[in-house]
């Protein structure tokens, strides 16, 4: 039996090792010779790792491109990515690790909202910047001057499209149904009632389901009844897709309105025909004619052999917004890359124009897109207010 | 004078350590390996308590992450909304917050354990696997607590001292627990509950006992939690949390309170160790790896890393072999 002691005793101090090694002393932070130390924590496995795998592309191929220029300051940018399996309590080590064990000048991450939320006072507390890709919740960047995000906030997204039903469908009145167990969903169902109301309009209907729900007929067939002019569903792909099909089914043939959370090519696997004509809100389109974003596009295609999504373009414009800092930066310090950060103005992105305002939320413009089958359909883009 | 230092020698001992240790560590560890040490902490906690419902009672309870989620709101609660409610020392709210949110716990151990725990196996365990998804499904619909929003702003009160003393007193209130008369009908009900129930031990009132010891001082560990990480999330109290705890149960032996010790801190350091193995390979086997590892730990020991026994169990027979060589 004492052997198995002794074992657990030897791996557990091989462990302890293995944690602890790696600490370097007495160098300037994140710079190590020729290169600087910039790193990304996000969801590469777990329930969400599409998202942080998407993400991790845009990250990677913008600093390949950087640095295949020349890089920033002389100097290259090298990319240290740690995955947090999509649990807050991981972002924390994460972060944590990144910042006092790997000594990174900077943070890019964390695509949702609960994990950047858990990761940035980290960042806050050593004073290094953090700039999240797509964590759209408003109390993000609310945390401390040190965080920073390039995505626009669901307040934005809810009125974006509250805007579009008032001006553009000239609708009046408007059923809500929304993913009550979503901050995201929920952020944006807010902003868009309060806006949508605020316009002269009224909301005639709200329903609630849970993520992973199968059947919505119960709160659809409460909607048909009020007989809404347009039905706002700012959830994710898979329910929107069901939800969409049994609309249709009951007989319900209004349009259907949703935001960034649409965005996937599953979404018309699910919907089929029924999502056909929806219309949603997001950061960017992959039909637009704009000359960075076919490049942009190519070189996505090129490398990993699908098009980027909107988390992709989202990761790509935050490594490119940091890498601008950087070299715009008065000092190679987090604290300069902070000042630079924030002044980061009329910065052209991927995803629109970008310029950080004094709570270090971009101001950008939204684009509305139309499903078309696998593929999406420029409508409009809504100017921030 | 004997009992006295008998009683109370040890745990004015371990706090004198703690504290020392809580003003040397900083000094001497940057926040990683404090992270880490928290966290490690906190998975003891939890899964020394569930030991004592499913090592040492024999119940299968997978719904721990549950009465977690009750004390990590409950005190995370307090300290957002009444800051200093019991004066101006932190160390003393968040004490008090973190024993409300372990009584509130608790009492939710017991609202479910009463009728439930008249059931047995499976059953069981499918009624706290769904307590706990009830818990969450109410925790996101409360806008109080910020609902799928989650709660931010908590304060971070939660340090190595309060982490390192509430693992001192769970796991000396358990181990002292289970040499008392109580510990041995705990025993009974596990071993035999008929034979227990011939002999007069109340089987069900046992079991409900241990359930609430249990949700105590998962609150204590949900508390902890959410004072170190300042933010919380329905999302985290899943029944994959309960899980995790559950395999640190079973990976340390059902029924060794050093052995769910040691799985806690195994299983905590596992997938951080494996790091600087995915950094120098750029393949992210990482969670590959650290199920392989649990499966061949397994496969290898199917009893845990500890059976029954305890590490003083297993010193002694050390000590025995090396005696009769």
């Amino acid at each position: 039996m004492s052997h198995i002691k002794l074992l657990s005793a030897v791996a557990l101090s091989a462990l302890l090792l293995l944690v602890g090694c790696g600490k370097k002393e007495g160098e300037a932070v994140g710079v190590v010779g020729d290169e600087i130390l910039v790193g990304e924590f996000g969801s590469m496995t777990g329930n969400e790792a599409t998202f942080g795998i998407s993400t991790h592309q845009g990250i990677e191929l913008a600093i390949e491109e950087i640095n295949a220029a020349g890089g920033v300051k002389g100097k290259k940018i090298k990319l240290i990515s740690l995955d947090d399996q999509g649990k807050p309590e991981e972002a924390v080590t994460a972060a944590t690790k990144l910042i006092t064990q790997d000594n990174v000048i900077a943070l890019l991450g964390e695509v949702a909202s609960s994990r950047s939320l858990a990761a940035a006072p980290i960042a806050q507390q050593y004073k290094i910047p953090m700039l999240s890709p797509s964590s759209t919740n408003q109390k993000v960047t609310e945390v401390g001057d040190y965080i920073f995000r390039v995505c626009f906030i669901d307040p934005f997204q809810g009125t974006v499209m509250a805007k579009f039903a008032h001006d553009h469908l000239n609708v009046k009145k408007v059923a809500v149904i929304y993913d009550v167990k979503s901050d995201y969903s929920v952020g944006l169902a807010k902003f868009f009632k309060e806006t949508f109301t605020g316009l002269g309009g009224e909301i005639i209907a709200e329903q609630t389901y849970s993520g992973n729900d199968i059947d919505f007929k119960a709160q659809l067939t409460s909607i048909k009844t009020v007989k809404p002019e347009a039905i706002f569903i700012p959830g994710y792909y898979t329910e929107v897709g069901l939800l969409a099909r049994q609309a249709r089914g009951l007989g319900i043939e209004v349009p259907l309105l949703g935001g960034d959370g649409w965005d996937s090519s599953k979404l018309y696997e699910i919907g089929q025909e029924a999502i056909m004509g929806g219309y949603f809100s997001n950061h960017y389109t992959t039909d637009s004619d704009d000359p960075r974003v076919r490049q942009f596009m190519e070189a996505f295609k090129n490398k990993y052999t699908v098009f980027p999504d909107g988390l992709a373009a989202m990761g790509y414009d935050a490594a490119k917004v940091l890498a601008d800092a950087i070299e715009r930066s008065e000092s190679l310090t987090p604290e300069g890359i902070r000042n630079a950060l924030a002044t980061t103005k009329g910065f052209a992105g991927v995803t629109g124009v970008i310029t950080m305002d004094e709570n270090r939320n971009p101001t950008k413009s939204a684009v509305v897109v139309q499903v078309a089958g696998t593929t999406n359909k420029y409508v409009t883009t809504i100017q921030p207010l | 004078m004997h009992t006295i230092r008998r009683t109370f020698g040890l745990p004015l001992l371990m706090l004198v350590v703690f504290g020392v240790l809580d003003w040397f560590f900083p000094k001497m560890f940057d926040l990683y390996i404090q992270t880490l040490i928290i966290y490690c902490g906190i998975n003891m906690i939890l899964a020394v308590s569930l030991n004592l419902v499913n090592g040492f009672t024999g119940q299968f309870s997978i719904g721990h992450a549950g009465f977690m989620a009750v004390g990590a709101y409950i005190s995370a609660f307090l300290s957002v909304s009444f800051p200093n409610w019991a004066g101006p020392f932190i160390n003393l709210n968040f004490f008090l917050n973190t024993v409300i949110g372990g009584l509130f716990a608790a009492v939710a151990g017991y609202c479910v354990g009463l009728p439930s725990l008249r059931l047995k196996g499976d059953y069981l365990a499918i009624v706290t696997l769904g307590f706990g998804e009830i818990i969450r499904v109410l925790l996101l619909n409360v806008d109080a607590v910020g609902g799928a929003r989650g709660l931010y702003g908590i304060p971070k009160y939660s340090t190595l001292f309060w982490t390192l003393t509430w693992v001192f007193i769970c796991c000396f209130t358990i181990v002292r627990l289970m040499r008392s008369t109580h510990g041995r009908a705990f025993l009974a009900v596990r071993e035999d509950e008929i034979a227990a129930e011939a002999v007069g031990i109340p089987t069900t009132r046992y079991k409900v006992i241990a359930f609430v010891i249990s949700a105590f001082f998962a609150g204590i560990a949900g508390s902890i939690f959410a004072h170190f990480l300042s933010y919380l999330n329905p999302s985290i109290f899943t029944f994959l949390k309960s899980f995790d705890v559950v395999v640190m149960v079973v990976l340390g032996g059902m029924g060794s309170i050093s052995g769910s010790c040691v799985a806690a801190i195994l299983i905590t350091l596992l997938p951080e160790a494996l790091r600087p193995l995915q950094e120098i390979t750029k393949i992210d086997f990482r969670m590959i790896l650290y199920s392989l590892t649990l499966i061949v730990l397994m496969l290898t020991k199917p009893q845990g890393l500890f059976g029954s026994l305890e590490i003083s169990d297993l010193w002694k027979k050390y000590v025995r072999r090396s005696a009769s060589n």
